[in-house]
Formats: C-alpha cells, sequence, structure tokens
C-alpha cells in the first residue's frame, strides 16, 4: 500500500487534535506516515500518540533550524520524505501556515494543490467546500504528487492502531537568504477553551455586545457550553475581542455542530465563516436581522436576558 | 532607495452573489461586480508608507482581466507610480501554481524589486499560499500574514499573526511580505490623486512576454482539476420565538431537544 504523507502539527511536544484529522484520512488512501519536524527530541514526545491514530511510520526530521525559520524546514523535510517514499498523496492542516507549507511543496514537487478539503476520497479526488460553504466541488490533482490541505474539524478523528516505526531524516541547513529567521513567538493563550476551528460548539457575540467588558456574557455562556469564543469583524474592530478570534471570509471559517450567534446582524462575510455549522441558533433584537434568515432556533430579544438565562438552564441540566 | 511591488487582484464583490461557469467550473466572474480585493489597498498602504518613509517606487502588479484596469487605476490613484499588468486569455482557469508562475515571471518587468507586498488572502480563493509560493519560486525569505512590519535599511521585521498565535520574523531584502486587515487602514485617493492617476504609465503584457511555459497555464495547464461543483442548498430558516421573558429557557429546551446539551 503506497504511503500517505501527514504533516504532524505539534506545539511543545503536543500533537493537534488536526493532526489525528489528516492521520485518519491518510488511511482512506492508503498507509499513514507521520512526518514530525521539529527541535531534537520532539518525536520522542508524540510517537506514542501518533501511534494511537494509526502512524505505520514515522519520520523524525530534526534539528535546532527546525523551529528557528518560517515555513520551509518543514517544506524541506517533507520535500525530502517525499523524494524516497513516492507517496500517494502529502497532507497537511489548512491552517495559515498549513496552506503555505502545502503550496511551496506543491511548487517543489511540481505536483498539484488541493486547498481547504473537507473530504478527502479512496480514489483520491478531494471534497471542498467554497464560497463561504455556497458550493461544494470535487477536484483531483491532474499532475505529480497530490498535496492536500485538510481543514480543521472537517473529518472526524478515529483511533487505530499503528507500529509507528521510527525513520530519522536529515534536514538541510537553512540559509537566511531564502528564509526568515524566527526571532521570536507569541503563541495564542487559549486558557481552558477549545481553539476556535477545532470546537464543537462556538458562542459568538458582535457589535450588539457593545463593549469589551460585557463579552463576559458571551464568555459565560460558552464556558458552561464547553464552547470556544468567537466574534464578528465589527465587534473586532470596536475592540471588544481580539483579532484572532474573528469569524468569517476575512477571519476563521468554522463549522461546528452548534454556532450561537449573539447580537450579530449575519452580514454575508461573517456567514462565509460559519454558515456550514451543523446547528445555527441566533439571539438578535431585530427581527429583520438577516441572521434568522439561515438560523435553525432564533430568539428575537435581547441577549442580556436570554443568553445569561441561557447560561444558567444549561449549568442546570448538568445537574 | 526600495523597489516596491505590490500584488493587485481584483475579485467579484462579496456584497453581490458569486457564482461559478456550468460550464467548466472556473468562476463567474462576469456575475458579479468587481472590486479591489480590500486587502491589496491595504498592500498599497504599506507600500505608500515605506516610501514616504524613505524613498522608493510602487509598481502595482496585477494578473487579471482587461477589466482589471479598475483596481490598477485604484491603487494608481491612492499613490503608487505605475503598473504592469499581465493580461491574457491562456490565464483563463489557471490554478495557484500557474499564477504564482506568472506572478514571478512578470517581477522580471518590475526593474530590481526589492520587496514585493500582497494581501494575505484573496476574498474569492482563500488559498492563502500565493505569497509563499511567489517565495519558493523566487528563492526569497517570506514574511507572510504580518500585522505589524518595520524597515530598517534593508532589514525587514514583521510580526506575523496567525492561529498559533504572534511569530516575529527578521530577514533581508529582497523577500516578499503579505499583510493581514489588520495591518493599517488604507488612505482614500484624493481628487489630485485620482486624476494623477490617469497619466500614470501602465504596461500590458501577455504571458509570452513573461518566459512562462505557456503549457503551465489555463485549465489545461492546471495541476488539479473540478470533477464536480454544485451549488448547495440554501440554509433554511427554521424556528424563531420572540423573547417573552423565557427566550433562554426556550434555547435550552430545543438545544435538548436536539441532543446538543
Ligand atoms: C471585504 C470584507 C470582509 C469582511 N470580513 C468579515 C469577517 O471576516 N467577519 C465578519 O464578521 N464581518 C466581516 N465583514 C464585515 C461585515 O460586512 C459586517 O460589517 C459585520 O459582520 C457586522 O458585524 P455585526 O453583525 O457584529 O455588527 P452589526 O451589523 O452592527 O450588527 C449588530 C447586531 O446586533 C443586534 N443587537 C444590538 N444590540 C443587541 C442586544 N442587546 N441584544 C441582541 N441583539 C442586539 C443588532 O440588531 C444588529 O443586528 C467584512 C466586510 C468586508 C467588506
Amino acid at each position: 500500500m503506497a504511503e500517505v504523507l501527514v504533516l504532524v502539527d505539534q506545539v511543545d511536544g503536543e500533537v493537534k487534535k488536526s493532526t489525528f484529522e489528516l492521520l485518519t484520512a491518510a488511511r482512506t488512501l492508503g498507509e499513514a506516515s507521520a512526518v514530525v519536524v521539529g527541535t531534537p527530541g520532539t518525536t520522542g514526545k508524540v510517537k506514542d500518540a501518533l501511534a494511537s491514530y494509526g502512524a505505520a511510520k514515522v519520520y523524525a526530521a530534526e534539528s535546532d533550524d527546525a523551529a528557528a525559520y518560517l515555513v520551509t524546514p518543514k517544506v524541506d523535510a517533507l520535500a525530502a520524505v517525499a523524494g524516497q517514499a513516492s507517496p500517494a498523496a502529502v497532507l497537511v492542516s489548512a491552517t495559515a501556515e498549513g496552506k503555505e507549507v502545502a503550496g511551496r511543496l506543491a511548487i517543489r514537487l511540481g505536483g498539484g494543490v488541493l486547498v481547504d478539503a473537507v473530504g478527502v476520497n479512496a480514489d483520491g479526488s478531494v471534497d471542498q467546500s467554497i464560497f463561504g460553504g455556497a458550493f461544494s466541488v470535487k477536484a483531483k490533482a491532474a499532475k505529480g504528487t497530490p498535496v492536500v490541505s485538510l481543514r480543521p474539524g472537517a473529518v472526524e478523528a478515529e483511533q487505530a492502531d499503528g507500529a509507528a516505526a521510527e525513520e530519522t531524516v536529515a534536514l538541510p541547513a537553512a540559509d537566511a537568504a531564502t528564509s526568515a529567521k524566527v526571532t521570536g513567538v507569541e503563541p495564542v493563550v487559549g486558557g481552558d477553551r477549545p481553539e476556535l476551528t477545532e470546537a464543537s460548539i462556538v458562542v459568538s457575540g458582535g457589535r450588539g455586545v457593545g463593549s469589551a467588558e460585557k463579552f463576559e456574557v458571551v464568555e459565560k455562556l460558552a464556558d458552561s457550553l464547553g464552547a470556544a469564543v468567537g466574534a464578528s469583524r465589527a465587534a473586532v474592530d470596536s475592540g471588544y475581542y481580539p483579532a484572532q478570534f474573528q469569524v468569517g471570509q476575512t477571519g476563521k471559517t468554522v463549522s461546528p455542530q452548534l454556532y450561537v450567534a449573539l447580537g450579530i446582524s449575519g452580514a454575508i462575510q461573517h456567514r462565509a465563516g460559519m454558515q456550514t455549522s451543523k446547528t445555527i441558533v441566533a439571539v438578535n433584537k431585530d427581527a429583520e436581522a438577516p441572521i434568522f434568515e439561515i438560523a435553525d432556533f432564533g430568539v428575537v430579544g435581547d441577549l442580556f436576558d436570554v443568553a445569561p438565562q441561557l447560561t444558567d438552564e444549561v449549568a442546570k441540566r448538568k445537574g | 532607495m526600495t523597489n516596491i511591488a505590490v500584488l493587485v487582484k481584483q475579485v467579484p464583490d462579496t456584497y453581490s452573489e458569486r457564482k461559478l461557469n456550468e460550464s467548466d467550473h472556473t468562476l463567474d466572474r462576469e456575475s458579479a461586480d468587481a472590486v479591489i480585493d480590500e486587502i491589496n489597498e491595504r498592500a498599497v498602504e504599506e507600500a505608500l508608507k515605506i516610501k514616504e518613509a524613505g524613498e522608493g517606487e510602487v509598481t502595482v502588479l496585477c494578473v487579471g482581466p482587461d477589466r482589471a484596469t479598475d483596481a490598477i487605476r485604484k491603487a494608481l490613484s491612492m499613490g503608487a507610480d505605475k503598473a504592469v499588468h499581465v493580461s491574457d486569455e491562456a490565464l483563463q482557469g489557471s490554478d495557484m501554481v500557474a499564477t504564482a508562475k506568472v506572478i514571478a515571471g512578470a517581477l522580471g518587468k518590475v526593474d530590481g524589486y526589492d520587496l514585493v507586498i500582497a494581501g494575505n488572502e484573496a476574498s474569492d480563493g482563500r488559498g492563502g499560499a500565493i505569497p509563499a509560493m511567489l517565495a519558493e519560486i523566487l528563492g526569497v525569505p517570506q514574511l507572510t500574514h504580518a500585522r505589524e512590519l518595520s524597515l530598517e535599511g534593508t532589514t525587514l521585521k514583521v510580526d506575523r499573526e496567525t492561529e498559533d498565535g504572534v511569530t516575529h520574523l527578521e530577514a533581508n531584502l529582497p523577500a516578499v511580505v503579505s499583510v493581514t486587515e489588520k495591518i493599517n487602514e488604507p488612505r482614500y485617493p484624493s481628487f489630485k490623486g485620482i486624476m494623477a492617476a490617469k497619466k500614470k504609465p501602465v504596461e500590458t503584457v501577455t504571458v509570452a512576454d513573461l518566459g512562462v511555459d505557456a503549457g503551465d497555464l489555463g485549465l489545461p495547464g492546471a495541476s488539479s482539476t473540478v470533477l464536480e461543483a454544485a451549488p448547495k442548498p440554501p440554509r433554511a430558516a427554521g424556528e424563531r420565538v420572540d423573547d417573552d421573558g423565557d427566550g433562554g429557557v426556550k434555547t435550552a429546551e430545543y438545544l435538548s431537544g436536539q441532543k446538543l446539551i
């Protein structure tokens, strides 16, 4: 069976859920091989987790440069492994960095790049959802090794036993003339909340929330549901909530089981980032707000009445 | 003297309905109003700021059909100096790999560029990778998703912001930068700027002028093929209730009925 390479996304030895989704998708195409790119010692920390999601092989591309330069060490590692393993496909997460890795790798391998897939099929084709979910598309690479970026959360991760046989990959030294040096990192401190693109429930607030302080109402509801917090661009631009939580065309695309919109009008650019959610609930005091056109359940009312009451109800039901 | 090339793309206005052509599944660019992609105005703004802080020339680079001249004029009226417009029927249906190669080829028309600035993600394709792919082809550093940028001499520093957080980057020119929508507020063109833009040089070129392999271009050269495309049925509005003091309770009942809580 042909190998399918998966780029491992990890922070300090903790593997992201989206990597398990990649390993699951890889198994529909062939044998899953995980490629770990990191500082020396990283592979040892992540190997067990990769094995439990069916990684048959684990390629260790470790060097001090791996974390000191942007994107290129990952491209170098994948290109090196692809050169020796002739994989059926290469899968990466469709994050900002993953899409860049995929694009550069496609140039190096002379292959096709399939962006932001929501599903991978056994025949090598992928499903995509474009224009904010208004169109579904099935596409296939026409030449070379297909490089696929898979949207986090789109495929459900399933455990499987993998041998996780380790193989070392030599990384070329990074060249500052062709790569940007990383001089510092400030990782997102998400606290205890799930990551926006990985959460099964997202509670978002819009301009209707009115201030940064009052966003607490949104956060409290989110915490009662175990949800991530999102925001509209108007809320971000008004300084109510940080930019990395923006949902929409120029923010994150989310596809959770449940999306709760509080004080969001439902502009087309906001919808583009959330309308593929399974269930949408909206609270807005304007009965004419377009968000109601796509909501499965809508409450016409003041979010400062409805959201706290809902928070209490959820707490009660949890007992 | 910093020579800056700014990539500008004309996209369907997101306020209008976007469609795919039924015949070949490419973007139906006729069906929607076209505007300059908002993110590109921020790229132009950043280039103008660098120019104004020192010395330099700003060249607009645009790959797109004839009517993309509106986007080019907008950038020129903001203050860019000149433009190169790659317009060629052969480009219709080109994928990301081909687009990146054409842009790289067109940069050859910008004498000794030091810096390429693009938007981080187009609102129509959402590939988010063209600037990185361009850096790959050119063999220069990529400093992408910049929410802040500073240039001292030939040292470029960028604060990159993505879902992973903020990464501080540093590299020497020449380099490729992409900017996020948080980088600046683009200026409005002045009346003077609009008038001046009419006289600024726009060089129109075809792919034959760029030394790009035509076999890589358009639908026939695409490295990926769309097999099927279908509009999704629009979402229908569901149940709606007025809050009579029990809106939260009713919502909880709905969610529990859906087994969501
Ligand atoms: C190129 C481009 C890209 C864009 N990208 C994005 C994007 O990524 N994400 C995004 O969100 N937007 C984006 N926008 C902006 C978008 O067009 C809207 O302006 C924005 O989504 C509006 O945010 P909002 O719904 O919070 O604010 P508003 O439209 O002002 O809506 C606020 C809503 O809150 C309701 N409200 C007020 N008070 C209360 C209360 N007490 N209780 C209940 N309801 C209340 C009001 O009735 C109103 O419906 C983009 C726009 C452009 C042009």
